[in-house]
């Protein structure tokens, strides 16, 4: 394995419990997405230094930063990292500039100064260099939070929810710049969010923490599209969420599910197993009331619609399968929706596409474990 | 006016105020990151000058100082003077005496810092010792100030444990309250009322000087 960038391995069981396996490669951004209290931000701190777990090891480039087995555990100053608080923590008797250069020990005050507005202009804040932060909005305050992050030149840089503190417009925009600062960055970024948009726009790989264990890493999109587990399907807010049946049907594998026996084109296991499976939105097709439609043929499912919910240009539709409670999710342009007849207590016809469907081994979604916050 | 109690009451107030400020900082800032049980208890300690009659501090402090004791043998061997009825123990006693009003202020101050705003100096690369001077010791100025105002104001106006302590010695121990209760033992009453006006308009402008900085700061951070 490469020593380059980032290997974490912590567990510990209070105050937070911690199971989680992470790695992060130079010049990634790997964002932690859990819902609250699920130990994204312990970890975080964990790796800062800010708080030691019971077990594991943190390695940076080859460094040992805190092994609990060999008694190592350097403290927060030692490790270079950057690190943007969610509060973004500026120290409210320093102005911009002095924020900055308080991180930049070590150099004369001439070179302390000149670098510190060199970063500030880094993140567009040239000229505002004298105020305090009481008197920079929330999107400046953040900004001198990721240039005093990055003044050490940081091994790792530690983002704690940046941008849960700003108005959408701001969010939108310093996410923008975020990006477009990573370019330019060749280390290892960790970027903790509740905001799966978020991760999915930013972040090369994402990793989703349940009761502070790593469930799954993968690309965003690897992530929400193919969830490992029935867990992971629901953090990452997943809908149409189902259990079936393995059976043999002329001599293929299918997916029994409500009297149904469904093609699924990844299909793995023996007959008789009992699974879990999505299906995203996107793999929902309705079917035109009168003409026929394009896919008709494949996985055909009728219902009646318990509810459509109309979203500007989009309606959400419900539809509760024949035989069955739990509903459906699609979205279908809201003129559709209206040709077709679309109401509350409409029969409607779908088909489900065998290549959106995706199966993970059974889980109980009674079990307490499972069910998200 | 009595001058000579006058400058000695200002003397003790000033040596006791520039000793106990640092003293205060260094005991206030262990205390945030102490654990709940010996945090009760230091905190108890630290308070109980304000609950003990002075007489009974003053006779502890006594007991403490005297010629007998190990703190007394050793301060008169390392000096050759004396820790009882001098102004070495006066400033001695004033500085347990003053522990809550220095310490306590201090430590609400330092409290009042944001825990992410001291983790942030650490992630600057700030020593603990950079982060208490650079990062909390100004951000807890309003703090230091009220405690340096108390410490002065109340040391002015201590009375049983100095008598304990220092009895009555004119240019070593002799305070303006002492001073004051003299004067009244011998039926002085002018004198005792000129030395008491002074003080009490010292105190109250004291009080108002507090006031009024912790409400201009507390706007200003705003």
């Amino acid at each position: 394995m490469s020593t380059a960038g980032l290997q974490v391995q912590l567990r510990q069981r209070a105050p937070i419990p911690l199971e989680a396996e992470l790695a992060c490669a130079p010049g990634e951004l790997l964002a932690l997405v859990g819902p609250s209290g699920s130990g994204k931000s312990t970890l975080l701190r964990c790796i800062a230094g800010l708080h030691s777990a019971a077990e594991g090891s943190i390695k940076c480039n080859g460094e040992t930063w805190f092994d609990a087995a060999a008694a190592v555990n350097h403290p927060v100053q030692a490790r270079c990292i950057g690190f943007v608080f969610q509060s973004y923590a500026l120290f409210p008797h320093l102005t911009a500039l002095e924020n900055v250069a308080a991180a930049l020990g070590g150099l004369t005050f001439a070179e302390r100064t000149a670098r510190a507005r060199e970063l500030l202009a880094r993140v567009h804040l040239d000229g505002l260099e004298s105020r305090k932060p009481s008197a920079l909005s929330g999107g400046q305050q953040q900004r001198v939070a990721v240039a005093r992050a990055l003044a050490r030149d940081p091994a790792v840089l530690l983002l704690d929810e940046p941008f849960s503190a700003v108005d959408q417009v701001t969010r939108r925009k310093l996410q923008q710049e975020l990006a477009r600062l990573r370019a330019d960055l060749n280390i290892p970024m960790l970027l903790v969010t509740h905001d799966l948009d978020e991760a999915r726009m930013l972040a090369d790989r994402m990793v989703i923490l349940h009761r502070g264990r790593t469930l799954q890493a993968g690309a965003p999109d690897e992530v929400m599209t193919r969830p490992q587990s029935a867990a992971c399907a629901r953090l990452v807010g997943l809908m149409n969420l189902f259990e079936g049946t393995l059976v043999q049907d002329s001599g293929n594998l299918k997916l029994e599910w409500l009297g149904h026996r469904l093609e699924v084109s990844n299909i793995a296991g023996s007959a008789g197993d009992r699974v879990c499976w999505v299906i995203p939105p996107e793999g929902v097709l309705l079917h035109r009331r009168e003409r026929p439609s394009r896919g008709e043929a494949e996985n055909p499912v009728a219902g009646s619609v318990q509810d459509c919910l109309r979203l500007g240009p989009f309606t959400q539709i419900r539809l509760v399968p024949d035989g069955g409670s739990e509903p459906l999710a699609f979205s279908v342009p809201t003129h559709v929706a209206e040709r077709n007849g679309i109401a509350p207590g409409a029969v409607a016809r779908v088909s489900l596409l065998a290549e959106s469907i995706h199966l993970m081994p059974w889980e109980s979604p009674d079990d307490p474990r499972l069910r998200s916050a | 006016m009595d001058w000579s109690a006058w400058t000695l009451s200002l003397k003790l107030a000033a040596a006791t105020t520039l000793v106990l400020l640092p003293l205060a900082v260094l005991i206030a800032r262990p205390l945030l990151t102490m654990r709940a049980s010996g945090r009760l208890v230091a905190e108890g300690l630290i308070a109980l000058p304000l609950v003990l009659p002075p007489t009974v501090l003053g006779f502890y402090l006594l007991v403490a100082f005297g010629q007998q004791s190990a703190l007394g043998q050793l301060y008169h061997g390392l000096t050759g003077r004396s820790l009882v009825f001098s102004f070495d123990g006066l400033l001695a006693a004033s500085l347990v005496f003053n522990l809550p009003f220095a310490v306590q202020p201090v430590q609400r101050a330092l409290e009042a810092i944001p825990r992410e705003v001291r983790e942030a100096a650490w992630c600057c690369g700030m020593t603990r010792w950079q982060t208490l001077w650079k990062v909390e010791l100004p951000l807890a100025w309003p703090g230091l100030l009220t405690a340096i105002v108390l410490t002065f104001a109340h040391t002015l106006g201590e009375f049983g444990v100095v008598l304990m302590i220092g009895g009555n010695i004119p240019d070593e121990t002799r305070t303006v309250s002492i001073a004051i209760y003299d004067h009244v033992q011998a039926f002085e009453d002018r004198a005792a009322g000129i030395l008491s006006a002074v003080l009490v308009a010292f105190s109250f402008a004291s009080i108002v000087l507090i006031q009024f900085l912790t409400h201009r700061i507390g706007k200003k951070e705003q």
